[in-house]
């Protein structure tokens, strides 16, 4: 087992009030595996994969709480400078909007190679593993590409780069936030290959958190369904999706529009009867 | 005043067509370069063709740079035309100018994607509803004003008591219903809807869709679905037309079109949606 969360509790305090984005949930990650956390806004699913490495604000605003070990080493009780290890080379993330992930004043190559001088020092030729790396990822004439601002790129090609870096620095497990939701579904398909490509080959571990469900049945083995800051439903992802217990799961994937479904009206959440 | 007869109608529109759109150009000017700048034109829209019927979903798929939004701004004439024509009732509406076209903007409406770009967050939501009733119907009283954002309200699922709040405080979901409630006020005939769902949860979306549904039932409002998500485009479309880079590949009844599509771009986008799983369980 790689990763096991132990009653996790975020919590988030201001003048109005606590907000308990997520209120004890555990879950593991084991070697190679791909865990798939799926939930809507609100949920608690990005949270939860922030509060791993201390991404979130620091107390009094932020409370984190409860026990996440990498490997049997507890993370909560890492100092900054040992969290600063961790975040980037054994846990990397990937985001949704490639676009306010990169840097706008510095070549893509350039942030690589930022990632890479600053977990590796195993590398001779940083140059020459940056355009490694960006061929790794399908990313053509990848030479002269580093050498583009991200605005020179499009969407599709920025997340490439973004799971460039990510990989940069070899991580136990790579977190992956929403990475395909701001892409086209023929770009999201390019991603999820490319995604599955590198899971074989680097033997990764992956945190998917995701609100689509096509692309949890296809590329994850476990999954966990958030609602509210709980987990009310996990399982072998296969086993949930087409049998799932739980009246919300079943009732969010009822209300998804299905191709080829004739469906007079979208069947609806009653969140009400849910939280009753 | 919902559903109120229609003066523009012009005898020699063509049977249903509300909206026929004939070799529709725009062409934006990029400039490259920041020493000698050279003009670069950009086809965003090369030459399209179609007609919307009244009462129906006509939807409008494409990947980013397809230039379905495109389309819709240029209805709209928040986009130029450099080509081709827009007719509504079978009047031609692109070479009107700004006065002659009010009147159409009363009939045109639409709702964008970002329910949080897409409303002044310093006004209320009364204010916000009403703003197409202020520039449409002068006539009203602002207690006639009102008391029409309240029944708007009612129409679209939010509590009258919305109307003293700002969006700041509402959800997407919400902002969106708010957003469909400013679009409604004016008595419109015709609705674009640019990615009007794609920024919201599924569950949300799904909410939104059926009220969709359900305006065009009580209405007869005909739709314009610019979309990027196939699965809603199916559901709520009755015909729909892909683009890629500018041009209409294909286009049809959405059976038709999901069922045997006759364009490659149509099959590689089809292809690509990652397949819902099938419930064999409980539910």
């Amino acid at each position: 087992m790689l990763l096991d969360v132990k009653d996790l509790k975020v919590s988030f305090h201001s003048r109005d009030g606590v907000n308990e984005a997520v209120k004890g949930i555990s879950f593991q990650l084991d070697e190679g595996k791909t865990l798939a956390i799926v939930g809507e806004s609100g949920s608690g699913k990005s949270v939860t994969s922030m509060s791993l490495t201390k991404l979130l604000p620091p107390p009094p605003l932020c409370r984190v709480s409860g026990e996440a070990l990498l490997n049997g080493k507890s993370l909560f009780s890492l100092s900054s400078k040992d969290m600063q290890a961790v975040r980037g080379k054994e846990i990397a993330y990937i985001f949704q909007e490639p676009s306010t992930s990169l840097n706008p004043y510095y070549t893509v190559g350039s942030q690589i190679e930022e990632a890479i001088k600053y977990h590796r020092d195993d590398v001779e030729d940083v140059w020459a593993e940056v355009v490694k790396l960006l061929d790794q990822v399908g990313i053509r004439d990848p030479d002269k590409r580093a050498n583009d601002y991200p605005h020179q790129m499009s969407g599709g090609m920025k997340q490439r780069v973004m799971i460039a870096i990510a990989l940069a620095c070899q991580p136990r497990i790579l977190v992956a936030d929403e990475p395909t939701t701001a892409l086209d579904v023929t770009i999201e398909a390019q991603i999820i290959e490319l995604l599955k490509e590198l899971r074989a080959k680097l033997n990764m571990s992956i945190i998917l958190i995701t609100h689509n469900f096509g692309i949890v049945d296809e590329f994850a083995d476990e999954i966990a369904v958030m609602f509210r800051g709980e987990i009310v439903e996990a399982g072998p992802a296969t086993e949930v999706l087409a049998n799932p217990q739980h009246p919300y799961t079943q009732a969010l994937i009822k209300c998804i529009p299905k191709m080829g479904a004739k469906q007079k009206r979208l069947p609806m959440v009653d969140y009400p009867e849910l939280e009753g | 005043m919902i559903g109120e007869a229609n003066e523009m109608s012009d005898a020699n529109a063509v049977d249903g067509a509300l909206l026929e759109v004939e070799d529709l150009k725009v062409t934006y000017e990029a400039q490259r370069g920041s020493f000698i700048k050279q003009v670069e034109y950009v086809h965003a829209v090369k030459g399209v063709s179609f007609e919307v019927k009244r009462g129906t979903t006509m939807g409008l798929v494409g990947e980013s740079g397809s230039g379905k939004s495109t389309i819709g701004k240029a209805i709209l004439r928040l986009a130029p035309l450099s080509g081709g024509s827009i007719r509504y009732e079978g009047k031609e509406i692109s070479s009107l100018d700004d006065r002659s076209f009010m009147p159409y903007r009363k009939k045109i409406q639409t709702i964008f994607q970002d329910p949080y770009a897409s409303m002044n967050p310093r006004l209320t939501v009364a204010s916000i509803v009403s703003e197409p009733l202020v520039v449409h119907a002068r006539e009203m009283s602002k207690a006639d004003r009102l008391e029409r954002v309240a029944d708007l309200l009612e129409k679209v699922g939010l509590p009258a008591d919305a109307m003293n709040r700002y969006p700041h405080q509402f959800s997407g979901g919400q902002r969106q219903r708010i957003c469909i409630a400013r679009a409604l006020s004016s008595s419109p005939e015709f609705i674009i809807c640019d990615e009007c769902v794609s920024a919201l949860d599924v569950s949300v979306q799904a909410q939104i869709v059926n009220l969709l549904q359900d305006i065009q039932d009580e209405l007869g409002i005909t739709y314009l679905f610019i979309a990027h998500d196939l699965a809603v485009v199916e559901h709520i479309c009755q015909e729909a037309l892909v683009m890629e880079l500018g041009q209409i590949v294909e286009q049809g009844p959405t059976d038709d079109l999901y069922r045997s599509p006759q364009h490659p771009y149509t099959q590689r986008l089809l292809d690509a949606v990652p397949k819902m799983p099938t419930i064999v369980g409980a539910g």
